[in-house]
């Protein structure tokens, strides 16, 4: 590097350059890539379509998917595992958790603790689906459950209330295999 | 002196038009079939399914979308010129079912001959038939009274000048090997060896200038949707755009059956005289096969590359195969 005395040699990078466009060559060039690029899409139209035909197919979704919430019951004495401490309304970042908690009258208990949630309603068309609701619940009670069809005519319908939030999900959302 | 096509063989006034009937009522069957099959091939060749909720398969596709062009207003731009506006759609639907009569759909059968007409001049009435669509193209994008439909119209021009003169010397060779202009005979010529193999050159080249003549990608020029909007549609809507759309596709099968006639044999296969027109047909669709691969493929030329392909590599291409092939059969 006789011009540029101050470049060290591993400075010096080799340009890499196509070859010039046009003349016999660049024919040859041009219809060798053409055919290589119908092979190309010939491979994917034997391929196959990858697309999933949505309404009847689902994405899979990974097991800590963050859908539509859940309320959760106790499986062996029915009671619900919400007490109404109203947590997860604070640690909702959205504002759309609404928690009006009530007293367990003994002989006609609610819930497992002091107090149960008389009124518990998720504004879905404001939830974020951040899941700070699951984190703060200190007795699990709420769980971001896998459904993510919630499309809904009005705004009103997108309240979710305590019976609705405690109710198996109608349809279940398919989870993705190991691995997959 | 070269034999003319047979010019003693007549047929009654009824069988012609009967046979005009047929072959008209089977294109236009075809070409609704096709938009909808090249839209599912190309979406296989994207990885996806195409159209496929109308209908079983969603081959009721394209009558939705012509019930859809039909019920739409037929409105016309402000500075549009009346007459010629609803000239443009109309003249290439016209040329294209004129160029339709001349396919050989299969030889004379018990007295009929399986094609439109077979005339002296055959394949020069495809030529000259052919270039009245470009009319239809002019007239439209430039009576539209918008800039991009007149540039989609201008480049359509320049476009058809350079690929016509390719277009036509790749069939000369064909034609001195068949020894005649009429496509029945160039067919019959071909009983030993389907011209493709010895006329590879003016086959390739006639497909090129094919795409160009269609205005396909990679030449879709004059149309651009990216760039011009359609070129010389912008303007137009409903059935009347429709019908430039269809005739894209007629044009293709005319194109599809003069190289499988020229090139692949025509009628030529296997089994029964009946299924000569299948073969045919046969033929046809593996070349329309070839518009949908390459349209799946090939981005758009640039304008000027466009212009160096068509004068610079295809015309001297034709030329030198037709010098050589007339040298040769001379020879020989």
């Amino acid at each position: 590097m006789p011009d540029f005395p101050y470049l060290d040699d591993q400075d010096v990078v080799e340009v890499q350059r196509g070859p010039e466009p046009g003349g016999v060559g660049g024919a040859y060039r041009a219809f060798g890539e053409t055919l290589r690029g119908l092979k190309t899409t010939m491979a994917r139209l034997i391929e196959g379509p990858m697309t999933i035909q949505y309404p009847e197919e689902k994405t899979p979704v990974y097991p800590r998917f963050r859908g539509r919430h859940k309320l959760h019951k106790f499986e062996d004495s029915g009671l619900e595992k919400c007490v109404g401490c109203s947590l997860c309304a604070a640690a909702c970042p959205a504002d759309c958790i609404r928690v009006v908690a009530a007293e367990n009258i003994p002989g006609e208990r609610v819930s497992a603790g002091e107090r149960y949630a008389a009124v518990y309603e998720i504004n879905l068309s404001r939830c974020i689906f951040c899941g700070y609701c699951e984190i703060a619940c200190p007795f699990d009670a709420i769980t971001m459950g896998h459904d993510y069809e919630m499309a809904d005519y009005g705004r009103e319908d997108l309240i979710f209330t305590k019976e609705m939030l405690l109710a198996e999900s109608l349809e279940r959302t398919p989870l993705k295999a190991e691995g997959e | 002196m070269l034999p003319l096509a047979d010019t003693q063989f007549v047929e009654a006034t009824w069988i012609m038009v009967v046979k005009s009937i047929v072959i008209f009522a089977v294109i236009f069957g075809i070409v609704p079939v096709m938009t909808v099959v090249e839209r599912k091939l190309i979406g296989r060749f994207q990885h996806r399914y195409g159209p496929n909720r109308v209908g079983p398969f969603g081959l009721l596709q394209p009558l939705a979308d012509l019930f859809k062009l039909i019920s739409k207003e037929g409105f016309r731009p402000a500075g549009a010129i009346p007459l010629l506006y609803v000239l443009g759609p109309l003249l290439p639907v016209l040329s294209g079912v004129m160029a339709l009569a001349i396919i050989p759909w299969g030889d004379v059968q018990g007295g009929v001959g399986l094609y439109g007409i077979d005339v002296p001049i055959g394949i020069l009435y495809f030529f000259a038939v052919g270039s009245i669509a470009f009319y239809g193209l002019l007239l439209g994008g430039w009576s539209s009274g918008s800039k991009y439909s007149l540039l989609g119209a201008m480049r359509g021009a320049a476009q058809l000048i350079s690929y016509e003169v390719s277009m036509g010397l790749a069939l000369l060779g064909a034609i001195i090997m068949g020894g005649s202009l009429s496509l029945v005979d160039v067919v019959h010529a071909q009983g030993a060896i389907w011209f493709v193999v010895p006329q590879i050159v003016g086959f390739v080249v006639f497909m090129l200038a094919g795409f160009a003549e269609t205005n396909r990608t990679p030449f879709d020029m004059p149309e651009a949707d990216a760039e011009l909007v359609q070129g010389f549609m912008t303007e137009y809507g409903g059935m009347r755009f429709g019908s430039f759309l269809m005739v894209e596709y007629l044009e293709i099968i005319v194109v599809c059956g003069v190289a499988a006639a020229m090139f692949l044999g025509g009628w030529m296969g296997p089994g029964p005289g009946f299924l000569d027109p299948i073969w045919m047909l046969l033929k046809m669709f593996a070349l329309v096969f070839v518009f949908i691969w390459v349209r799946a493929t090939l981005p758009r030329l640039r304008y000027d590359q466009l212009m160096t392909l068509g004068w610079k590599v295809l015309l001297p291409l034709a030329t030198l195969n037709v010098l050589v092939t007339a040298v040769l059969v001379v020879v020989t």
